[in-house]
């Protein structure tokens, strides 16, 4: 990002003690037989920003849950301004000056934000006082760090930035003095991430200590002043982020040389595959969430969709798929397929054509307590090839498929007869790419093909999408990672509140402009 | 989580489980005053000690595999189907009318006629709660409870008003014509040489179970409605994304399993009492619940449920026979173990996985 404060980094020369604030010495943590964390030892110096990155499953969160009280350590102990300290709860966590701000934001929606600031540092019997002195308080830190909030709005008419912000506020009125984020930008717009950076170099030239957990390499180039990298539950290395650069980090995270950036040739798009025309879709509640989307899909392009989670991707994609119902018209090859959800299903759509690895593979890709021979069935479980005759399936047929779906698309380990649940985040969304992708189908809808998945599989995902295309097929992409919609596509439209805001080509635009349109503001005439 | 090798899981966990309800019921049995192994080895001598025993045993079984195997059936669609013992009631009905008014030439052809009308009957019977539940979202276990009721209730009044001989006193159908008599286990396995008591009520109708549970076996695992009822059982919003249509399932899941729990009545309607009498079932189609459970919904699981269930009627009915200890201590003892291999299944799963887990970090 372009923006980032220059405040930031001349704030590094804060005076360092020689006692770091923070000091974790041979951290071990065992759930059964996964050694989440194995003799882990780091130092924080006071008033500086440390990054700590890591795939998922790398055993980021299970330290931070540990510093936080919320886990007990197997063996090792914290150190905090050189002191060992015990953490057996939050309590104590937030005694010892430790504030935490979670990914999933952990707010009462129908209270104040003065209400939820004060709830559980309430003192004495009456509520009164607490929330007078807790206004000035909010008031004083609002000025002092750009963390301006309406202390009587109540929550759920907040944005998610501005939640976060009350997070924030709540662990700085509990006087927290080390600050831990975790991945604090997945909800945020470019915008909204730019302000929580601003906000943090204040923290940070206040004297405050902050710990930025994360996977974006960007983030932590352009925040952190040290940065820790985790694999397997081991802090591999711990180095000054001036002196290393994202390729190493990627490296380090992954154990390999990682390619960051697509590598593809210009698209060449033919004949329209998919044409959307006034989409209007209802939830069940009967709030409008598309209001109206037109957008066409050619064969040989990927069409990106950009946009801040829940502005309409969702039900674009179901709709699409054919598990929600709405109205307007949609074309496939030219043909009108059915909205309403009266002549069609997810197994006529893909009758048309129409493969889906959808947002959340978890809840709707895979079976997760079927095995990976069966989730490879799944969805095509009519497929006439996967039958042995008129009544029974092929399962010793579809067993050999799987086994050599999964030698192709790398899947490990490479056991069929595993269940879904039991292969990490990114060989399941292997098992759900390969399962649509060698479908060969005229277009593909493909929903956060990432989200959760590591750095490795990542770099595989995206070859794969970028060949479906070369091959002649319509990709229509939904993310809300900017970095892969500007990567991957080849016209990128930006999702606000149920409508399309504008179209653009990823080399003639730039975060800004589409941090813009994401926020619902037209930038440029679209 | 900690995982259990596939054979602790399917033997060993349900093993233990017995024993300990074994253990429990020894306590109840010595606290009234009699002798726990005295009464378990009359138990075992009466239900499995002679083939009269087995015979018994066997009969009460092949009712608990058709009931265990609705209930299994529709566990696999994620469908809680209680109502078992009223659709096996409404399949005894079925039974009844095909064999009272259809002039059969033979017992076999009647056989296969009263299969398809239990079925029929029992299908039908499930029918009304499941569309409740695909179409108007009513929950099935409240449906099929309650069907249970309206079924006794139906019942009574058909038995009353139209199926009993007149002038009876007795609310129950005319005897079915003698020539419908189905053949008796002991009689098959005579017939091969290998001797076995003609006594007990055992009949042809425990090949139906038996072929029924390999039927199961092969719908569950090896067809595509399987694969869609199975995927839809386990997660409700993939099976739509997978466009597997929650309507077709619920409906197909539970007129199959409303169609076993009929069949049972083809083994106590037309193979023992020869006519169809109120409260035909006795329960069975509760102890099914159980027998589901206990057999991890998996039909070899259930078989054998069933002779374990079995066993424990024939050995109960000897137990009251020989012991001053009274009927009800009976349903004690199998409530023990509905509940130790139903309900508190966790309580042995995980110390033996804990067991498990310190004997395999000791061997590496």
């Amino acid at each position: 990002m372009a923006m980032g404060d220059p405040q930031g980094r001349q704030a590094t020369a804060a005076p360092a003690t020689s006692v770091p604030v923070l000091e974790l010495r041979g951290i071990s943590k065992a759930f059964g037989p996964v050694q989440a964390n194995k003799d882990i030892s780091l130092q924080v110096a006071r008033g500086a920003i440390h990054g700590i990155i890591g795939e998922n499953g790398a055993g980021k969160s299970t330290l931070m849950s540990i510093l936080y009280g919320f886990y007990k350590a197997d063996a090792g102990e914290i150190l905090i301004n050189g002191k060992v300290t015990h953490i057996p709860d939050s309590q104590s966590a937030i005694r010892a000056g430790i504030g935490m701000v979670f990914q999933h934001f952990k707010l009462v929606q129908n209270f104040t934000v003065l209400e939820n600031v004060v709830l559980g540092a309430e003192e004495g019997a009456l509520l009164g006082p607490s929330l007078a002195k807790a206004r000035k308080v909010l008031t004083h830190l609002a000025q002092e760090y750009e963390l301006h909030v309406d202390p009587d709005a109540l929550i759920e008419n907040l944005s998610v930035g501005h939640q976060q912000r009350v997070e924030i506020l709540k662990a700085l009125y509990r006087q927290a003095d080390i600050l831990i984020l975790d991945e604090p930008t997945g909800v945020l717009t470019p915008a909204e991430a730019d302000h929580l950076f601003r906000i943090l170099a204040n923290l940070k030239r206040e004297g405050k200590t902050i710990i930025l957990i994360t996977h974006k390499l960007r983030e932590i180039m352009e925040i952190t002043d040290t940065v820790s990298v985790m694999r397997r539950g081991q802090m591999t290395t711990t180095v000054k982020t001036a002196e290393t650069n994202p390729e190493q980090l990627a490296e380090l995270m992954v154990g390999r040389k990682v390619l960051l950036r697509v590598e593809k040739q210009p698209a060449t798009p033919g004949r329209t595959v998919l044409e959307v025309q006034d989409l209007r879709v209802k939830d069940r509640f009967g709030v409008e969430r598309l209001k109206g989307v037109s957008l066409h899909v050619r064969a040989g392009e990927i069409l990106g969709i950009a946009g801040v989670a829940g502005n309409g991707q969702t039900e674009l994609l179901e709709v699409l798929g054919g598990f929600a119902t709405g109205t307007g018209t949609v074309r496939m090859n030219g043909k009108p397929i059915d909205l309403s959800g009266r002549h069609a299903d997810g197994q006529t759509r893909r009758r048309d054509g129409i493969a889906h690895v959808p947002e959340d593979r978890q809840r709707l890709g895979l079976i997760m307590d079927f095995t990976a021979w069966e989730n490879v069935a799944f969805g095509y479980h009519n497929d006439p090839a996967y039958q042995k005759n008129r009544f029974i399936m092929d399962n010793a047929g579809l067993l050999r498929e799987t086994a050599a779906k999964m030698q192709r698309f790398d899947v490990r380990p490479p056991d069929p007869r595993l269940a879904a649940k039991n292969f990490s985040g990114g060989n399941q969304q292997k098992i759900v790419v390969a399962r649509e992708i060698e479908r060969n189908p005229d277009l593909l809808l493909i929903g956060q093909p990432t989200r959760g998945v590591d750095i490795g599989a990542i770099e595989f995902i995206h070859q794969q999408i970028v060949k479906l295309r070369d091959a002649g097929k319509a990709i229509l992409l939904v993310s809300v990672e900017l970095d892969e919609i500007l990567s991957l596509s080849d016209r990128v439209a930006v999702m606000f509140d149920g409508r399309i805001m504008g179209e653009r080509i990823p080399g003639e635009t730039d975060e800004r402009e589409l941090g813009l349109l994401m926020a619902g503001m037209n930038g440029k005439a679209a | 989580m900690d995982r259990l090798p596939k054979w602790a899981d399917a033997v060993l966990v349900p093993l233990l489980s017995i024993v300990i309800a074994f253990v429990l019921s020894g306590i109840v049995i010595a606290a009234i005053g009699e002798n726990p192994l005295n009464a378990l080895m009359i138990m075992i001598d009466g239900g499995l000690g002679s083939t009269y025993g087995w015979g018994y045993t066997l009969y009460y079984a092949t009712n608990f595999m058709f009931t265990g195997l609705a209930v299994a059936v529709a566990f696999h669609a994620s469908l809680f189907n209680i109502g078992g013992d009223g659709q096996a009631q409404l399949g005894g009905l079925g039974v009844a009318l095909a064999c009272l008014f259809i002039p059969w030439p033979n017992w076999w052809v009647a056989l296969i006629g009263a299969t398809a009308a239990s079925a029929l009957f029992g299908a039908a019977w499930a029918a009304i709660p499941a569309w409740l539940q695909a179409k108007r979202g009513s929950h099935i276990v409240i449906t099929t409870i309650m069907f249970n009721f309206v079924g006794a209730g139906l019942m009574l009044y058909v038995l009353k008003h139209f199926l009993k001989p007149a002038g009876s006193q007795d609310p129950s159908s005319a005897d079915f014509p003698a020539h419908l008599e189905l053949p008796k286990l002991g009689e098959i396995l005579g017939a091969v040489g290998i001797p076995f008591s003609k006594d007990p009520p055992v009949n042809v109708t425990l090949l139906i179970a038996l072929a029924a549970c390999f039927l199961v076996w092969v719908l569950i695992w090896h067809t595509r409605f399987g694969f869609a009822l199975r995927a839809f059982g386990k997660s409700e919003p993939a099976a739509r994304y997978a466009g597997i249509s929650p309507v077709r399932i619920t409906m197909g899941a539970m007129l199959i399993s409303g169609a076993l729990a009929g069949m049972m009545s083809i083994n106590n309607v037309m193979g023992e009492a020869q006519r169809l009498v109120l409260n035909s079932s006795e329960g069975a189609g509760f102890i099914g619940i159980a027998v589901a459970l206990m057999g991890r919904s998996h039909p070899l699981g259930v078989l054998l449920a069933s002779i374990l269930f079995g066993f424990l009627y024939q050995g109960g009915a000897e137990l009251s026979m020989w012991t001053s200890i009274p009927p009800q201590l009976i349903w004690v003892i199998q409530a023990l173990v509905i509940l130790f291999t139903g309900a508190l299944d966790n309580m042995v799963r995980i110390p033996v996985a804990a067991a498990f887990r310190k004997f395999g970090k000791r061997r590496t």
